[in-house]
């Protein structure tokens, strides 16, 4: 036993001098396998940190969030909006008061502008929303105050600044009281909202301003219908009912019969998770087959160069056979070269991987997670491909004949 | 009574070329007793590589038996035949057959790698450094065949092939690639290798090399042609080189 574990020791000692005969010659075998393993191991980790980005948006969209906007889906499940909304103030009031699941229910429209502000100006959009709306996205005034029900109901001209925004308006901090323009309209900053940070499709939350949607239809866009309205259930378990209550309430204000296709659609919290969800996932399938497919040509390589290598060497499998090697000592040989120069690969594959991913957290700022069982995948399969490409190889040395292969020049 | 580490009988070898039958062996018989130092000689095409080729059980016979130190090897398949390679020959070659880029030290050590008996690290070393300080290359052990001369090369060779103290050493044309000079100092490795109670078989084409072996196997058309016995001390005393038997006609 002692001694068959010292000959299998042997044997591979044999192999390991073989690679380090050839320094260049392995280091470019390995290429296809390192870059690989570094493909999958940065996929998977870009992969999983941009899902949790999405999770971590998605979370702060609110809690028990539903978007409402305007336009009918059709049976087909296609999207069809004509442009005019269908969606007023009034259903938003309406969904108040008539659904007992719904907790908080915020009117929004939207539009762009340049802001100027003393000397600096700045491009950003502007969210026309009802005083429901902190508490809808559970999202805090950090300095003063967010409007009042009286200010939305007397259109007054004030507006709560994103924290991109304060930060590029007023370097000094002394947002709160000054007036900005907007559209040459002169409004007060009551507040400034606390940091928020980069929603799924990586925009910036705080690059916005709040004002009261009253104000914003009527001195600033013009609209007389709202964009979207924005809704809190009661609690997480109440959200398909609060759904259930939305849609009866408006398709009876609405006046769409029974059958008809409604003029509005709703889409949960979850909903928009599950979404996002599936195209990452998506995403993260086609690079990993492209991973797949960059290990697999990484294999042929090995092979590829296994086979020059036993041709190459014929004279000296020749020797080792003269003195005693057995065919299985050629093919092990061989083989552990090919997995070793696999793992090895693999090896540098997996701090490349890393390296990617932290290169990638840095300019994208996504939180990159490298697991563990990512690690562990791609190191087993670079080790498989190294089995399965070596083989051949290994193979046709072993079943060189010894005087035949002494005689080669 | 001396054992005999060599027997051979009625060994023939066929070659199949397309649909020609060659017989490269057509009968030969020989029998090695221990301790002797023979040569093979005989032309090229004589079957003399042939039966170096069974010899060193690198081929197998196509009839006949071949019994190597009690063993019978005319029957034993691939590895078998390793087996016995490792344990009982040491083989010395006309190129030398050294792995490149590898010491002179490791050189020595690979039959020790696969041999039945599990070498460790330690065990190894000492061995191979042992050999080659009977071949006389102490020092030369970290360095790499390029930076050895070709009769350096060939002791590192022949420390090789009795690392594993093989019951005969195998020299096919051990001085075909070196000069006179270095010839004549292998060959008197060979021949102390022998006096120290090794079996030494030669197998060469050129007589004088012959002549330092104490007995001489012809061979032609894959037979042995003549058997002749050599006297050393006749050898040594007659001078510088040793004369140059008569052609055998």
């Amino acid at each position: 036993m002692k001694n068959s574990v010292q000959r299998l020791g042997n044997i591979t000692l044999v192999g390991l001098k073989a690679i380090a005969r050839n320094k260049l010659r392995s280091f470019l075998t390995m290429l296809g396998i390192v870059i690989g393993v570094g493909c999958v191991i940065a996929v998977v980790a870009i992969g999983n940190g941009a899902t949790k980005s999405v999770e971590n948006t998605i979370n702060s969209l609110g809690t028990n969030y539903i978007m409402l906007f305007p336009g009918a889906t059709t049976s087909s499940g296609a999207r069809l909006f004509t442009g005019n909304s269908t969606l007023t103030a009034e259903d938003a009031d309406a969904i108040k008061a008539e659904c007992p699941a719904v907790a908080y229910v915020c009117p929004t429209v939207r539009t762009n502008a340049q802001i100027v502000a003393g000397e600096l100006n700045w491009g950003t959009s502007i969210q026309g929303v009802d005083v429901d709306y902190p508490l809808i996205r559970s999202w805090n005034v950090d300095q003063g105050d967010f409007f009042t029900d009286q200010d939305v109901k007397s259109s007054a001209k004030v507006c709560v600044l994103g924290a991109t925004v304060a930060e590029n308006l007023f370097p000094g901090g002394n947002a709160v009281g000054s007036v900005i323009r907007i559209k040459n309209v002169p409004f007060k900053v009551v507040g400034v909202l606390e940091r928020k940070g980069g929603n799924m499709m990586g925009q910036d939350q705080d690059d916005t301003i709040i004002a009261p949607y009253t104000t914003v239809m009527k001195k600033l866009s013009g609209k007389t219908k709202i964009d979207m309205i924005q809704i809190s259930a009661a609690g997480p378990n109440l959200v398909g009912e609060a759904q259930t209550q939305i849609e009866a309430v408006l398709r009876q204000r609405h006046r769409i019969p029974p059958g008809g296709d409604s003029d509005f659609q709703m889409r949960s919290q979850e909903e928009i998770a599950q979404t996002q969800a599936q195209s990452m996932g998506t995403l993260k399938n086609l690079l990993l087959i492209i991973a797949g497919v960059s290990l697999f040509v990484g294999g042929i390589g090995i092979m590829n160069i296994m086979l020059v290598s036993v041709t190459e060497r014929t004279r000296e499998i020749g020797i080792r056979m003269a003195i005693g090697a057995k065919g299985r000592h050629i093919l092990l040989q061989f083989l552990f070269e090919a997995v070793t120069l696999a793992i090895v690969g693999g090896l540098m594959g997996v701090a490349l991987g890393v390296a990617v991913s932290s290169v990638v957290r840095r300019a994208a700022g996504w939180p990159i997670v490298v697991t563990p069982d990512s690690i562990a995948l791609s190191f087993g399969v670079a080790a498989v491909v190294g089995i399965f490409f070596g083989f051949y190889p290994a193979r046709k040395a072993s079943r060189l004949d010894p005087i035949d292969a002494l005689r080669y020049e | 009574m001396p054992s005999q580490v060599i027997a051979i009988q009625e060994l023939v070898k066929v070659y199949q070329m397309g649909e020609v039958e060659v017989r490269a062996l057509d009968g030969v018989d020989l029998l090695v007793d221990t301790g002797e130092f023979i040569a093979v000689m005989g032309p090229s095409g004589s079957g003399k590589s042939t039966l170096m080729n069974i010899l060193g059980c690198l081929d197998r016979p196509t009839s006949g038996s071949y019994i190597l130190d009690g063993v019978d090897v005319s029957t034993l398949n691939r590895d078998e035949r390793a087996v016995i390679r490792n344990a009982k020959i040491g083989f010395v070659f006309q190129s030398f057959n050294l792995l490149a880029r590898t010491s002179a030290l490791e050189n020595v050590e690979l039959p020790l790698l696969y041999g039945e008996f599990g070498w460790t690290g330690g065990e190894r070393h000492g061995a191979a450094r042992k050999s080659l300080e009977r071949v006389g290359l102490k020092g030369r052990e970290d360095h790499y065949p390029s930076q050895l001369s070709g009769g350096q090369q060939q002791r590192v060779a022949i420390a090789r092939a009795l690392v594993t103290n093989p019951a005969i050493l195998l020299a096919d044309e051990p001085t075909g690639n070196l000069d006179s000079r270095t010839s004549e100092e292998i060959m008197g490795i060979f021949q102390q290798l022998n006096e120290d109670g090794k079996t030494v078989v030669l197998i060469t084409h050129e007589p004088d090399i012959a002549q330092h072996a104490k007995r001489i196997v012809h061979v032609r058309d894959g037979r042995i042609q003549k058997d002749e016995r050599i006297d050393q001390k006749k050898v040594r005393v007659s001078g510088i080189a040793p004369p140059v038997q008569a052609k055998i006609s």
